[in-house]
């Protein structure tokens, strides 16, 4: 469904502040893979998700999605295989519109935008059926201006948007880090919900490595731009934090550092 | 006192005239977050060209027609500027501004041309009786609303909106935002040379020097529209009324600080001061409420 090979991507090249980000990722999922990816900070986590989405274009390398060659797409067009959440609650929606328009224009995601309506009357009763499953009484906010939303229901419409159309891949890039842990684990649960009802391939970035074991059926561990760890099936399920930190001291010979990730 | 009352329909006439052209800095400035200064520029254009193209013997439908499209591609010059190679909005604008200058001044020839409602059929004219202007001026309001009321309830003007709003947003939603900023660009100053058209058939020539300042008449227009007609207006069209709203007032207020004896040489820079103070307003609130969240504690916290 997703194939990275050999993706390369350094900042700010030939001056003192440049930062090789990527150092050559190579990752395959396939269909259904449910993916959650940990490292510290700098590990090329997001920067991984933003190369895939094409926030820039990468310096080396390929990127395939179901089957696309999407290396030199702009990121706009790529967006038809591709469902997005941020880590900040204000970038995954527009503020001074409605829910129902939010959700209208995430549904032309990948289709010409024309002189039509921007919203139908059946798209409506769609969306309403929709929001209710979320369980926070948007279905009856509909005209309500989403800047007036709650971090935790903007994300959750996010995710609603992301999978209005089934995306070939759903990134999330630490999308709940901004939350209360209370909403942050309502909104994972949402997550998983969806992601196992429209059996999506899915990244999920996390800073919480008991997040990265419960959630998904694979975890990648990343450190200075590389995938360092690629765990699945029965290795994955029996996962410990206590293994998972002593297996990143082994592979990379260093203490995991990461407060945040021990912490929490 | 007579005097003064006799001229207020002349100034509610400009007032509705920049007001068309307050719409295309509102288009800009609060939909698409561009501040695009192209309009000092793009508003002499539409002048210069709806003058000379009815000096020159074209029918004046035809005219402000030609007027209109001249701005629409200056304002595609500025969002090219922007979106293929990448300049600031702010410089964009200042550059084709710049260019237009030149170009204002070959299309006219010279630094004014005199069009005089005594030798060509003009729509709104000082020599109209007051009501006709009135009338024809909010046929054209009306009808500008109208048309951008439907646009942008449309998934493509739905997208412009979207892109001003949350760029990151909508590139993720699939939407083109440099074709959405083109779009925008193009269509505001396509308004704004209208408003030019208009304004020199009212004040009878166009000048090289008339688009000075007008994007801070534009500014006024917007937020004195937002200030005494409610910054919670809802309703698109309702908004676009107010921006027509506030430019009759910077008009009537204009008249009335000149009816008082005011220098006029000193109203380019009230009007800059008083956009600078309205600007200022929602920033320096955003201060204090902050100190104030500190002292009371707790009580900031039941809006979060």
């Amino acid at each position: 469904m997703l194939e990275l090979i050999g993706v390369k991507k350094t900042f700010n090249p030939g001056t003192v502040n440049a930062k090789q980000a990527l150092a050559g990722i190579d990752l395959k999922l396939n269909e259904g893979d449910f993916v959650t990816v940990i490292g510290g900070n700098g590990a090329g986590k997001s920067t991984t998700l933003n190369a895939i989405a094409g926030s820039w274009p990468i310096d080396e390398g390929k990127i395939i999605i179901g089957g696309n060659d999407v290396t030199h797409m702009p990121e706009h067009k790529r967006a038809k295989f591709l469902g997005r959440v941020f880590q900040d609650p204000m970038l995954g929606t527009a503020a001074n519109m409605e829910i129902e328009e939010n959700l209208a224009l995430a549904a032309r995601r990948g289709k010409t935008r024309s002189l039509r309506w921007r919203i139908t009357d059946a798209e409506r009763k769609e969306y309403r059926e929709l929001l209710s499953t979320l369980e926070l009484g948007l279905e009856d906010r509909m005209t309500v201006k989403v800047g007036l939303l709650s971090g935790g229901q903007r994300q959750a419409l996010t995710l609603l948007m992301a999978t209005i159309n089934r995306p070939h891949l759903l990134l999330l890039d630490e999308h709940t880090a901004a939350l209360d842990p209370k909403t942050a684990a309502k909104v994972l649960e949402t997550t998983d919900r969806i992601i196992s009802q429209m059996n999506l391939t899915a990244m999920m970035v996390t800073h919480n490595m008991r997040d990265a074991i419960t959630h998904g059926n694979r975890l990648i561990m990343m450190k200075d731009g590389k995938i360092i760890l690629d765990i699945a099936g029965e290795e994955k399920k029996n996962l410990t934090v206590e293994a998972l930190l002593d297996m990143f001291s082994k592979k990379s010979g260093e203490e995991f550092a990461s407060d945040r990730a021990l912490l929490s | 006192m007579l005097n003064y009352l006799a001229s207020l329909p002349g100034a509610i006439s400009q007032g509705l005239i920049w007001g068309i052209m307050a719409i295309g800095v509102y288009l800009t400035y609060r939909i698409l977050d561009f501040a695009d200064l192209t309009v000092d520029g793009s508003i002499c254009t539409g002048a210069c060209v709806c003058a000379m193209a009815v000096v020159g013997g074209l029918p004046l439908w035809l005219a402000m027609i030609l007027a209109t499209i001249s701005g629409m591609l200056s304002g595609l010059v500025t969002a090219l500027f922007n979106t293929v190679l990448g300049i600031p909005p702010i410089l964009s604008g200042i550059l084709t501004q710049l260019i237009l200058w030149s170009v204002n001044l070959k299309i006219l020839g010279k630094a004014n041309q005199a069009l005089s409602a005594r030798n060509y059929k003009l729509l709104v004219t000082q020599l109209n009786p007051a009501w006709q202007n009135l009338l024809v001026l909010a046929i054209f309001c009306a009808a500008v609303i109208g048309v951008l009321y439907w646009f942008f309830g449309t998934e493509t003007g739905s997208a412009i909106r979207a892109t001003g709003n949350n760029p990151a947003m909508s590139r993720a939603q699939g939407i083109n935002t440099n074709v959405m900023k083109v779009i925008g660009l193009v269509l505001s100053n396509g308004l704004v040379a209208l408003a030019g058209a208009l304004l020199s058939q009212f004040l009878g020539q166009a000048d090289i020097n008339m688009g000075k300042g007008a994007i801070v008449i534009g500014l006024a227009a917007v937020i004195i529209g937002e200030a005494v007609f409610g910054r919670r207006v809802r309703n698109f069209a309702l908004s676009l009324l107010c921006v027509i709203g506030g430019s009759v007032v910077y008009y009537l207020v204009y008249q009335t600080v000149i009816y008082l004896g005011l220098d006029t040489d000193l109203l380019k820079m009230l009007s800059a001061v008083m956009v600078a103070i309205f600007l200022a307003i929602p920033y320096l609130k955003s201060k204090t409420k902050v100190r104030s969240k500190k002292t009371t504690d707790g009580e900031g916290h039941k809006n979060a």
